[in-house]
């Protein structure tokens, strides 16, 4: 019963999306308000129907019900309960289903609460957002339906596979998801203005919000699933380069670019035709990325062609969106009236390096990801594109970016004082050139340019502070006047300083733990002991442990420092599950500061003896940190009152912002 | 499992069943002989698996491979050598950083290019816009110099 009332459900959102996606249009067409103001509570009736589905889903996965053929594939009763209801998204149909939930639960919101916004672009933007909807919705029910039935419903179910068995499944895909979806909105305001041939600075602050939650959820989206495959593959590695992680990143570098360049529009009515080109490209990328995936492109040409239906589905939903959406783009866009002098140096100038280089590393990646595909089928042969590539190409383009970057907001709007910003620069500057003759004078061995690296990191960071200081007039006014200064400054601002600060966090992270950490391979028997870094660690025993629905060989380690002094124990173990004759390597890691000891247990030998990873991972903590700052970043900025209410701020703020510039 | 398999590639997770790659019983003894070796496996790809070194994988394949790269060290091949000995053999699928030639010049040449590219429309579209722009401003049309006269004496007046 259940399941069959989330498919009908499922219809009715449909049909809900069909209606949502054109009448409000003929409204704008025919200046019926009547027609107009259909988008709202259609939205909402959509989300109620798909909430319905998606609840009805939730409720078949928690109860076990393997009459469900989704259920039966992807769950087990033994599991446990959180596994048991996040599981749900770990396949493709449950995945898909996901996705729609919160496309209309994004369509909702801006149902409910954009109340200010004018009626034929809210409109315009809800059609466009239905469209998404209806064609995601049909998708899912022609192709994916994740509510069919077994006639004979089995015992058990098969199980989930092991290295989904985390919580980073519960964390993971759906904050990715909140993340690519909501792009979806910037994308939905685009068209609509594209189709309404207006656009002005409001259009910037009303999507800007929407932009900067959606580029939150997938930086930490992102972030998770870095860490995720840290502490889950056995040997700490935390980005890959892979196809899959280079959807996700896609996205949110054209993302990024958004967000520069919408603020430039919401302050200076400039670069409005690039922002909604980036808006339309972000979120078909989101699009590329969500596929690449699921249509099995990537794993080769050839499994795309296993399973047609889907594939061809796929690949009409991205012609017609992409594609259309570029055309609309090509035939409107002159229509829009451009704004805005400014010199090449200034904040704007800074701004339109920043997108430059961000959507040449996108174009990178894109290219890296897609040839070996293109060129598979097209000629036939095969070459690989993998990390080394990446490598050498991403980090040239990023160099640049990151050591202009603390001078964008140093600079002053319309025409920028480049000697002034570097002046006020040079406390930093002085910090980086520090770092980087400590790391040449402490770390021994690693790349030669690595303590480059770590000096344009702490660059970054102590960049981020000066314009913090230069803002509250710190030293220059008494401590509390900076002070009430540091209060009254906006909170956007707070909130680049924090994300640039992150930045050099997460830059240091990974400079440091590539450059800097070690590894010891060994075989260990009992008594043995292993020196890393400072650290001695010492296999005292081996024994198992029953789990859930698994069962662990432990390997004990006791931690001392150098000097014998104890610090602990860790205890890495090999996982074995028998429902799916498969094994895990779950690691051990011992966080110390921001560094982390990492321990890995591989096969047992004969006489007793095991092999054993051991890593010492210097400052890599910072990386996913880094990240959280970021985050953190991008909240302070979504609290400003101006984004928020988009109002006119109250004459007591402005009156310190002019001051504070 | 397919699909499950995709999924774990959706999160970024490689294989399914991790553990130690680089056995510890394969290691040369000699520890710049070896750091070469760990240097050159990363540059390979592990052809059974996806996007994997032969560092990083487990499969036998990548195994036979670690093993057939520390015996050339050991003979006294140089890292080039080595490298060409496997593309004979094995072709440019081998490489994880395709060679610069005519099939992968798009993919090389497409960053350099966009950036220059971009940066010199930046720099001509600003100039330009910029002049017209300010031409724009600078010269106000008759009519609008008389309203300009007309705002100005009124705001004198009151």
């Amino acid at each position: 019963m259940i399941p069959e009332l989330g498919h009908y459900a499922l219809m009715l959102a449909l049909g809900l999306a069909l209606i949502q996606g054109t009448m409000p249009i003929v409204g704008t067409r025919t200046n019926d308000p009547v027609l107009m103001s259909m988008a709202a509570p259609t939205a909402l009736a959509q989300f109620f129907f798909v909430a319905i589905a998606f609840a009805s889903l939730a409720i078949c996965y928690i109860t076990s019900d393997f009459s469900v053929l989704n259920v039966f594939e992807n769950s087990n009763s033994h599991m446990p309960f959180i596994y048991r209801l996040t599981s749900m998204w770990g396949n493709h149909e449950g995945s898909m289903l996901l996705w729609v939930s919160i496309l209309a639960f994004f369509g909702a919101l801006v149902a409910a609460f954009g109340t200010n916004l004018p009626v034929v672009l809210k409109a315009n933007a809800l059609a466009v957002q239905a469209w998404i909807a209806a064609a995601f919705h049909l998708f899912i029910l022609t192709t994916s339906n994740p509510f069919v039935r077994i006639a004979q419903a089995p015992f058990e179910g098969q199980d989930l596979n092991p290295i989904l068995q985390d919580p980073g499944l519960a964390f993971h895909p759906p904050m990715l998801y909140l993340g690519y979806v909501g792009f979806s909105i910037a994308f939905s305001f685009a068209i609509a203005a594209l189709l309404e041939g207006r656009i002005d600075a409001a259009w910037a602050r009303w999507v800007r919000p929407w932009v900067l939650g959606a580029w939150m959820c997938l930086t930490l989206g992102i972030a998770g699933g870095s860490y995720w495959a840290y502490y889950e593959l056995g040997w700490g590695g935390f980005w890959f380069w892979d196809p899959v992680e280079n959807a996700s990143l896609m996205p949110w570098l054209a993302g990024t670019a958004l967000l520069h360049s919408a603020v430039v529009m919401e302050k200076r009515g400039a670069l409005k035709v690039w922002t909604i080109l980036l808006a339309i490209l972000t979120f078909s990328l989101s699009l590329i990325g969500t596929f690449l995936v699921r249509s099995g492109l990537l794993t080769s040409v050839h499994a795309f062609a296993t399973d047609p239906t889907r594939g061809i589905f796929i690949l009409a939903i991205l012609v017609v969106f992409i594609g259309g959406a570029l055309a609309l783009f090509g035939w409107r866009a002159p229509l829009l009236k451009q704004g805005g002098l400014f010199a090449p140096i200034s904040r704007e100038g800074a701004l339109v390096f920043n997108n430059l280089f961000l959507t040449t590393a996108c174009a990178t990646v894109f290219v890296g990801t897609l040839y070996p595909l293109a060129l598979e089928a097209l000629s036939g042969e095969k070459i690989s594109v993998g990390p080394p590539f990446f490598n050498s190409t991403f980090g040239p383009l990023f160099v640049p970016l990151l050591v202009v970057m603390p001078f964008g907001p140093l600079m002053g709007w319309k025409r920028g004082d480049l000697l002034g910003a570097a002046q006020r620069l040079m406390a930093a500057a002085l910090l980086g050139a520090l770092a980087t003759a400590a790391a040449f004078a402490i770390e021994q061995g690693g790349p030669a340019l690595a303590p480059f690296g770590a000096g344009i990191a702490v660059f970054v960071m102590a960049g981020a502070v000066t314009d913090i200081a230069e803002r509250t007039l710190f030293t220059r006014v008494p401590f509390r006047a900076s002070l009430q200064r540091a209060i009254g400054l906006p909170r956007s601002a707070w909130g680049t300083a924090f994300a640039h600060f992150g930045i050099g966090a997460t830059l240091l992270g990974i400079v440091a733990v590539t450059a800097w950490g070690s590894e010891r391979i060994a075989e260990v028997k009992i008594g043995d002991s292993l020196d890393i870094a400072h650290y001695r660690l010492t296999l005292d025993g081996l024994f198992n442990r029953e789990g859930p629905n698994y069962r662990d060989m432990v390997g004990r380690f006791t931690v001392r420092r150098m000097n014998g002094e104890y610090i602990g124990v860790m205890e890495p173990s090999r996982r074995s599950f028998p429902d799916r004759n498969m094994t895990t390597t779950e690691a051990a890691l011992m966080t110390r500061g921001v560094s982390q000891l990492y321990l890995s247990l591989g096969d047992p030998g004969p006489n007793d003896q095991v092999a054993v990873r051991l890593y010492f991972k210097p400052h890599v903590l910072l990386i996913w940190l880094g990240a959280a700052i970021m985050f953190a970043g991008g909240a302070l900025s979504l609290s400003d009152r101006r984004l928020r209410v988009g109002a006119p701020r109250p004459a007591k703020a402005r009156a310190v912002l002019q001051a504070a510039e | 499992m397919r699909r499950l398999l995709a999924f774990a590639l959706l999160i970024g997770l490689l294989s399914p069943a991790p553990s130690l790659a680089v056995q510890p019983d394969e290691m040369l003894l000699n520890p710049v002989q070896e750091a070469r070796a760990r240097a050159l496996s990363r540059e390979l790809r592990c052809m059974v698996c996806q996007n994997e070194s032969i560092d990083d994988s487990e499969a036998p394949l990548a195994h036979d491979l670690r093993v057939l790269v520390r015996e050339r060290i050991k003979a006294g091949d140089s890292d080039a050598q080595i490298v060409d000995f496997l593309v004979a053999r094995y072709g440019e699928f081998v490489l994880l950083k395709p060679r610069l030639s005519w099939r992968t010049a798009v993919l090389w040449g497409l960053p350099p290019v966009l950036l220059l590219v971009g940066g010199a429309l930046v720099l001509v579209g600003l100039t330009r816009r910029n002049r017209a722009l300010s031409g724009e401003d600078a010269k106000l049309s008759p009519v609008e110099e008389k309203r300009v006269a007309n705002i100005l004496s009124e705001g004198s007046g009151s």
